[in-house]
């Protein structure tokens, strides 16, 4: 128990949790649309181009966050308009984006800095990555993501269940689309410094995998999925301070064990 | 058969030309849908079927021509029931809230329905016989009934068309005759409009007051008997059971 009291003592500890917290229930809210879209590797890909603009931006020494950003943003709408009408299919698509992105940001990196700290705690991520002025951003990007998520959560619904009759009906459907992926290439730049450029991803996809296991409302696995990876974070990073393991990887391993179980879960009321 | 005099005509279609980057696949397209009709739309694959039912939820604009839509009737207040998708089959919503989620077009941004539009939808499941199933999870359905679904959604955002897209795919023969059953109920008794894209040749003809055949660049449009007469229904006749 002191050992954890100890935890928030240290500043950059508060900061991750604080920045975690937020990123991961934004995560988690979006995965739900971008699972049942069957969108799920938008996050990975994504994850992967941001990795590439921010060793690009340290080669050449420009603000990381400023240059990945608009960036990711930007191959967010590109990925999105790739899977709905491109002639090599959705997955291939978003496989050939993120390991090119990759790829470039490793060769820039070995040419330039080399494998620095910096290069290695995006790929998987640092708890001491959180200065003061990425707290300021997290928290503004999240209640931004949040606030649209609440406003719009009936279209949400809507066009993750039913895109054709939605727009059918007059909704602006590549409208709400591309807002989806915005949203999800703001979460994905914020939570990977933390979380790692590879595991990322997972904060997405897990919550909302793992809501589905045990939730028959569409509003009930996505409560149930904020709620199981803001939880899930907080037991990961919890457990990282204490046994001294990689933060990004040991909230990955918590949130497949939740799985794990939300799944074991069904399996033993179906019977 | 059909004697109501007073009919207001829906969707009115004149001299309209569909189709993609200025081809063509329909040309000189005139019929309408009045209220009480129940028209089928039957051709083979490719023959622009869902393209013209496109056009008629206004997604589409004519290459030519002019449809226009009853004033009730506005973009958005038809009730439209979509082929089903892949993702649909294991959707974790239940039935209350697909059927809620038809009133979306009439309001803008909100995060509540209002109490008239939950009893709409309460309504609507009762005509359909599911209202039991209300708060079951929607993958845990039947094909039948996720179909019933998905019509008292339609339902909700428009109480005078229906237009459907294949809606007996998949189904087994007896869900696939209930569901004609509940359309010819909903088109008799509520007196609601029904445009339908099907390729089951013996149920349209049964139920329909009106067939729209679509060819290669022709078309016919006429009562079942007229399209049993005509060329391209002498064709389709020998499968008539």
């Amino acid at each position: 128990m002191r050992l954890l009291l100890e935890m928030f003592t240290y500043p950059f500890i508060v900061r991750a949790f604080v920045v975690g917290i937020l990123v991961s229930l934004c995560a988690a809210l979006l995965g739900v649309p971008l699972v049942l879209k069957r969108y799920s590797m938008i996050g990975d890909g994504l994850s992967h181009v941001s990795f590439g603009a921010l060793a690009v931006a340290l080669a050449c020494g420009w603000a990381p966050l400023a240059v990945s950003i608009p960036v990711v943003i930007l191959a967010a709408v590109i990925l999105l308009r790739m899977t709905e009408n491109s002639p090599m299919g959705a997955d291939a698509a978003i496989a050939v984006t993120s390991a090119s992105a990759l790829a470039i940001g490793i060769i820039v990196t070995s040419l330039t800095t080399g494998m620095t700290t910096d290069v290695d705690s995006y790929m998987f991520g640092s708890i001491l990555a959180m200065d003061r002025s990425d707290v300021a951003l997290s928290v503004g990007l999240s209640i931004a993501v949040l606030v649209l998520f609440v406003l719009f959560y009936h279209k949400l619904f809507a066009i993750t269940f039913d895109e054709n009759y939605s727009r059918a009906t007059g909704v602006k459907v590549d409208l709400y689309n591309t807002l989806l992926s915005v949203l999800t290439a703001l979460t994905i730049v914020l939570g990977m410094r933390l979380m790692g450029a590879m595991l990322i991803s997972s904060l997405v996809i897990f919550p909302a995998l793992s809501a589905m296991r045990i939730h028959k409302s569409f509003r009930g696995v996505v409560i149930w999925a904020g709620a199981v990876s803001v939880v899930s974070f907080c037991a990961g990073l919890t457990v990282s301070y204490l046994v001294s393991t990689p933060v990004g990887a040991t909230v990955v391993v918590v949130n497949l064990a939740v799985f794990l179980l939300c799944a074991l879960a069904a399996r033993i009321k179906r019977h | 058969m059909n004697e109501i005099q007073n009919e207001t005509i829906w969707i009115d279609c004149q001299n309209v030309s569909l189709g993609y980057e200025g081809q063509a696949i329909w040309e000189g397209l005139s019929f309408q849908v009045r209220s009480g009709d129940y028209l089928c739309i039957v051709g083979e694959n490719g023959s622009g079927k869902s393209t013209l039912l496109k056009s008629l939820l206004g997604l589409l604009k004519p290459l030519s021509g002019t449809i226009t839509w009853d004033g009730a009737l506005r973009r958005g207040a038809i009730g439209y029931l979509p082929q089903q998708t892949r993702a649909q089959k294991d959707f974790p919503a239940t039935v209350y809230e697909v059927v809620l989620s038809g009133f979306l077009s009439a309001g803008g941004i909100r995060f509540f329905h209002t109490p008239a539009e939950k009893s709409t939808a309460l309504m609507n499941l009762g005509k359909l016989g599911i209202l039991e199933l209300k708060d079951r999870c929607y993958r845990e359905l039947s094909g039948g009934q996720q179909q019933r679904v998905l019509l008292a959604r339609a339902l909700c955002a428009a109480g005078e068309l229906l237009v459907l897209d294949e809606p007996v795919t998949g189904l087994d023969p007896t869900a696939a005759l209930d569901l004609y059953r509940t359309l010819d109920y909903l088109n008799k008794k509520e007196g609601i409009a029904i445009v339908m894209v099907t390729h089951d040749m013996s149920n349209a003809l049964r139920y329909a007051t009106k067939i729209l055949y679509a060819g290669q660049k022709q078309w016919f449009c006429g009562t079942p008997q007229e399209y049993l007469a005509s060329p391209w229904g002498k064709r389709f006749g020998g499968e008539r059971r």
